[in-house]
């Protein structure tokens, strides 16, 4: 496999770009491995990276049922930050942000990290002080975080509205300078092609449809391509993790739920940063297409359909035009949405299950995208050593018996409220 | 847009209706001291790719709590029942 670099971009433009490699193999199904990671999106192809690269264990096969990024690596409005509070989610995704600045090196695969800044405006005082607290937690934990006066707020994103008619009068901005956006399908990608060079085969268009059992332990897969054994079978299907799950006997504390994304048609510059609205569950950032990329709330029922309801399109469509009216005139190119793990506490699951052989990443709620880097890295690390990493040893399926939950958002046992 | 039939009010949008939950979950009884059954009630989920029985509130309408089975995959509806009236 060769490597990237501007030479070979020239070497290749010279002969009309006709004789690229193939990015990653596209191997048969070998009839045992040492781990199989079920589901080939960032988190599964990330950890088979990972226990490749940190962990020398090779023989890792990532079984993906349709194609590599196509459920919610490829669905989500690509935000990267790690403005966490609660104890267990800084430290995770904060490591998390310090793998996404060397990713694109590291994987020699431009992931497009651009780093523009994350500002979460507010509009009341209280709301204001709930975020200063916020910041105080990151900057206690070392992570960076600003926090701006409605006059610093409208220098720096002067696009927003201001007015005095102004749906929730803007009071000030919370900031994260570091966060930022990647482009989703590279990631997938350049983890896959990264894996598949140390020696991870990828198969793609392979379901798992059951597990192969020796007594009450997992022992490999039963998939549409046959039977794959395994030492170790790691689900890393989120959205999906429930009837995976279902088919080994085990009942988690996760619904699906389905979450919209908008891209608009492509402007000049005029959003810089991320920006999210107060107001309403509601957050914005412009491609470097030019199209502004939209996000609000889950449609609020179980569902496992990849497309969403008009009633949250209209709502999503009114945040925006609430938060910056100049964009009301613009038209929608496109609209996606996918089927989201949600807990019951809003943080995610990676570890060892009650099932001997079955371990699990999953649970991500809609903020599954910038954990990847540490999603795999972590993940690896728990299947390598047979114990969790420190930085994902909050993250049990046990939290839940033993009353520790993470809920981030304060909002109870209500999968459908974080 | 998801029209859903309400047994009072008939086929109506999606948008008067407020979601509640999972109908399939019993409350164990007060007595209960296993600190089990409780989590499997306040957490666990079986969260089905199929068909779903789960709570609806008419909240612009009626204001009746009803039950429908609807599909997870799909959204197809399969049919409504006062919640009243079931678990009388």
């Amino acid at each position: 496999m060769s490597q990237y670099s501007v030479l070979s971009i020239l070497r290749h433009g010279l002969t009309g770009n006709k004789h690229w490699p193939r990015a990653w193999r596209d191997p048969a199904p070998k009839p045992s491995y040492d781990v199989v990671i079920v589901g080939g999106g960032g988190h599964g192809l990330a950890t088979a990276y990972y226990l490749a690269k940190e962990h020398g264990i090779r023989n890792v096969a990532v079984l993906e049922k349709g194609w590599l990024g196509g459920g919610n690596t490829g669905r989500n409005t690509t935000i990267v930050r790690s403005n966490y509070m609660m104890p267990g989610n800084t430290i995770f995704y904060e490591r998390s942000m310090q793998l996404w600045g060397n990713l694109s090196q590291e994987l020699n695969y431009n992931v497009m990290m651009s780093r523009r800044g994350y500002y979460f405006v507010f509009h009341s005082p209280g709301q204001g002080e709930v975020l200063r607290r916020r910041a105080n937690v990151m900057r206690a934990n070392g992570i960076d975080a600003e926090f701006l006066d409605r006059a610093e707020t409208m220098r720096r994103l002067p696009m927003l509205d201001y007015s005095a008619t102004a749906r929730f009068p803007i009071y000030g901005s919370f900031s994260q300078p570091r966060a930022g956006t990647a482009r989703h399908d590279a990631v997938a990608w350049g983890f896959a092609r990264a894996a598949d060079k140390q020696g991870v085969d990828i198969i793609q268009q392979c379901e798992v449809m059951g597990y192969i059992w020796d007594k009450d332990k997992i022992v490999g897969v039963e998939t549409t391509r046959g039977p794959i054994r395994a030492n170790k079978v790691a689900l890393a299907v989120a959205g999906h993790t429930s009837h995976l799950a279902a088919k080994a006997g085990l009942r988690l504390p996760i619904e699906t739920h389905v979450l919209q994304a908008y891209v608009t048609e492509p402007l000049k510059p005029l959003v810089d940063h991320v920006i999210i609205y107060g107001g309403a569950h509601f957050y914005i950032s412009q491609s470097d297409k030019g199209g502004l990329v939209l996000g609000g709330d889950l449609d609020g029922f179980n569902s496992y359909a990849q497309r969403g309801g008009l009633p949250t399109v209209e709502h999503t469509l009114q945040s925006a035009k609430a938060l910056m009216p100049s964009i009301s005139r613009l038209r929608l190119l496109r609209q996606w949405a996918g089927a989201m793990d949600m807990t019951m506490d809003g943080s995610p699951i990676i570890g060892k299950m009650p099932i001997e052989g079955l371990w699990l990443n999953g649970g991500w709620c809609y903020g599954g995208f910038k954990a990847i880097p540490a999603s795999g890295y972590c993940f690896a690390w728990t299947l390598a050593k047979g114990e969790p990493h420190p930085d994902n040893a909050e993250f049990t399926l046990q939290r839940f018996e033993r009353g520790y939950q993470i809920d981030e958002s304060g909002a109870g046992p209500d999968p459908k409220a974080h | 847009m998801l029209r859903i039939p309400c047994p009072v009010c008939g086929l109506r949008d999606e948008t008067e209706f407020t979601y509640g939950a999972d109908a399939t979950l019993r409350r164990p009884d007060m007595e209960e001291t296993d600190p089990g059954v409780w989590h499997d009630y306040v957490f666990i989920r079986d969260n089905p790719q199929g068909r779903h029985k789960e709570y609806w509130h008419h909240v612009s309408g009626c204001r009746q709590w009803i039950l429908v089975e609807r599909d997870t995959l799909t959204h197809e509806i399969f049919g409504s029942s006062l919640v009243r009236e079931v678990a009388a």
